[in-house]
């Protein structure tokens, strides 16, 4: 794979008047890389991308792409292509038209045009649509047509911003394997900008969580889960999100707040979060040792149940598989060690303490094997 | 049964709601259209005889008129003159001003204000532009050492100069449809064009203009009416000379009625107008509709 699809920001800002959408970010993507821009609205990552593609200009700091700094180069000299969020379709051109678009900007001949049209709608399965006005075509088609044109560029990377937010869920899911497909089979270089941790966790090989213009975490989708850098991290991954629950100090070392006959951690961490996800904790019988609870509520999804559990009066999801009926019972929980996670004040992770070992008794209900937080 | 009433009912309900504008259009367009062609096939009596039908007469009448030709090519002309220009231009001043420029509020402000003034007074700020000895462009013309032209008293300019205020005074207008168009074009379209390193010139021939082609249709269609029914202009700058030198159809229309008293004339004449607006909007329709594509 040639470097030419190298990606590297350094500390790249973009200002709108005083406030600062994009700051100071930097990050490299090796060729062939599939990188996920992960972030609530509004943190900047459509920002970034729109910086890299060359549609917005940077405030401060430099863009390179292979060898070259592209900081102040026009988009269509950056050698990438880009699908949007609303396709932009010309809606005037057929189908084919749409795709060769680029080609004949770049006044590619007629006869290659041709033949590479040919191979990429058969690539996206678009042959038998190419007459057709996208007006013509549904959501999930004309998605399609967006990505045969960015495909046609042969250009060796390819922005995507949110490009499955139109369509519906299984639609959805469907496009998600597609464009993974594509990607690794064309093994392209692409820098996906997505607000649904779903998309993020299932294509990326990596993935950049932002929040207010900045990064949070960069890591696999494996570290975002298992080693949230941040409680921000922490609850914006997965589904439902890891609970939090606040620290304060106790006799024997830190206890959640309003409930603190048991110490869940050493007495520095007071102050500080405690992050559980919600598949990560077991539900035993209130006679059993552990965090005393109240079940308030348990809401069946089918494949599990997910129950509302008031620990100290703070709300606790707690993921089950199967079916239970446990609305107003007491309870207690408990978790394994290395399943919590402890935050400071300023809401980093800290890994110079480890949380405690509850007194777990010997499983008194029996637990079926905990099930994925994620649907593919 | 009672479905049928219920049905019959609702006709009836439509039929109501139609009626006011059905009313208003008979009295005002249908009725006067009828009778001016109506009119058109008879000679008047003179000293209390009865009318008399003539059939095609008048029209042969008319056809034999060298003055009627004059008009009539003079009316070309000035559509020639007028449509393109005004059209090309409304487009290149909304394209302008839809781009990022400073003071941009206050460009569109400029552009419209000749649409805003009454067609009278725009005619006496240019009746101050063309006047022969104290007008700004003679003004200027002698600063420069050359000598001035009469600008509404010359035959061969006079047509000229009423085109050249019809521009000014349209285009603003037609601006604006091609301003609004403009702005409902998904900023995305560009965006993805530049991202293939398409030129501008490209870009506005392959995108813009042909989604702007809705908008160019129903522009053309409105500059072809106008440019068929000037009198207002002619009223106040030249009445129509020299020598009938910038008389247009409308015009003539207006001098065979209410100056020569020619009610016959008149409406022999206004039928053909008619004939000719109804069958250049329908070529247009069906020529241009086709290749138009509406969102």
């Amino acid at each position: 794979m040639s470097d030419q699809s190298r990606i590297r920001l350094e500390s790249v800002t973009k200002r709108w008047g005083e406030t600062a959408a994009v700051d100071g970010i930097s990050f490299d993507v090796t060729p062939g890389q599939f990188v996920i821009l992960l972030g609530p609205s509004g943190c900047g990552k459509s920002t970034t991308l729109r910086m890299i593609a060359g549609l917005e200009e940077a405030s401060d700091g430099r863009i390179h792409i292979g060898d070259r700094d592209v900081t102040r180069l026009p988009p269509g000299d950056r050698g990438l292509s880009m699908v949007f969020q609303s396709y932009a379709l010309f809606p005037h051109l057929s189908v084919a038209n749409n795709i060769v678009f680029g080609l004949r900007s770049r006044k590619v001949p007629k006869a290659e045009q041709r033949e590479r049209l040919a191979k990429v709608a058969e690539l996206v399965d678009l042959t038998d649509y190419l007459n057709r006005k996208p007006a013509q075509l549904s959501g999930g088609q004309r998605q399609r047509v967006a990505l045969a044109r960015s495909v046609i560029s042969e250009h060796p990377i390819c922005l995507m911003d949110e490009p499955l937010s139109n369509l519906d869920a299984r639609l959805r899911s469907d496009m998600r394997r597609e464009i993974k497909a594509l990607q690794s089979r064309l093994s392209m270089t692409v820098i996906y900008v997505t607000h649904d941790q779903v998309e993020a966790m299932s294509m990326g090989d990596r993935v950049i969580l932002m929040q207010h213009g900045q990064i949070v975490q960069d890591g696999s989708p494996d570290e975002l889960y298992n080693r949230p850098a941040s409680a921000f991290a922490a609850s914006f991954i997965g589904s439902p999100a890891m609970n939090l629950l606040p620290l304060v100090a106790g006799e024997q070392g830190a206890t959640v707040e309003g409930e603190t006959s048991v110490s869940v951690a050493p007495l520095e961490a007071a102050g500080g979060q405690l992050g559980i996800r919600p598949e990560d904790i077991e539900l035993h019988p209130a006679s059993a040792a552990g965090v005393p609870a109240t079940v308030l509520s348990d809401e069946y999804l089918g494949a599990d149940t997910i129950a509302h559990v008031t620990v100290g009066g703070h709300t606790v999801r707690v993921r089950m598989s199967g079916k239970h009926a446990l609305a107003g019972q007491p309870c207690c929980l408990s978790w394994a060690r290395e399943n919590a996670h402890l935050f400071d004040a300023s809401s980093l992770r800290r890994d110079d303490l480890t949380p405690n070992t509850l007194p777990s008794a010997p499983h008194a209900v029996p637990r079926p094997p905990a099930v994925g937080s994620f649907q593919y | 049964m009672a479905e049928m009433t219920s049905h019959r009912r609702m006709q009836l309900y439509g039929a109501l709601l139609l009626l006011p504008a059905a009313v208003l259009l008979a009295t005002f367009a249908y009725l006067p259209t009828i009778t001016t062609v109506f009119n058109s096939l008879f000679l008047p009596g003179f000293r209390g005889a009865p009318t008399e039908f003539v059939g095609i007469e008048n029209y042969q009448v008319l056809f034999d008129d060298p003055t009627f030709w004059q008009v009539a090519r003079n009316n070309l002309l000035y559509a020639l003159g007028t449509i393109p220009t005004s059209i090309a231009l409304a487009l290149g001043m909304a394209l302008f001003v839809n781009g990022k420029l400073p003071g941009r509020g206050f460009v569109r402000m400029a552009y419209f204000t000749p649409t805003i003034l009454p067609m009278i007074a725009a005619a006496n700020i240019w009746m101050f532009f063309y006047a022969p000895q104290i007008g700004l462009f003679n003004s200027l013309l002698g600063t420069l050492g050359i000598p001035g032209v009469n600008w509404l008293g010359d035959p061969s300019v006079a047509l000229g100069s009423v085109i050249v205020m019809s521009v000014w005074k349209e285009a603003g207008f037609f601006m604006i449809f091609y301003l609004a168009a403009l702005q409902g074009l998904p900023p995305e379209l560009k965006e993805a064009s530049d991202l293939e390193g398409t030129s501008r010139w490209s870009f506005f021939w392959r995108v813009t203009f042909p989604l702007l082609m809705p908008t160019t249709l129903f522009v053309l269609i409105n500059a072809l009416i106008n440019s068929m029914r000037v009198v207002d202009h002619l009223f106040i700058l030249t009445k129509g000379g020299p020598n009938n030198a910038t008389n247009l159809l409308l015009y003539y229309v207006y001098e065979n009625a209410f100056s020569f008293f020619d009610r016959t004339t008149a409406a022999t004449i206004t039928v053909v107008i008619l004939f000719v607006l109804a069958v250049v909007a329908t070529l247009k329709f069906t020529i241009l509709d086709r290749r138009t594509h509406y969102q």
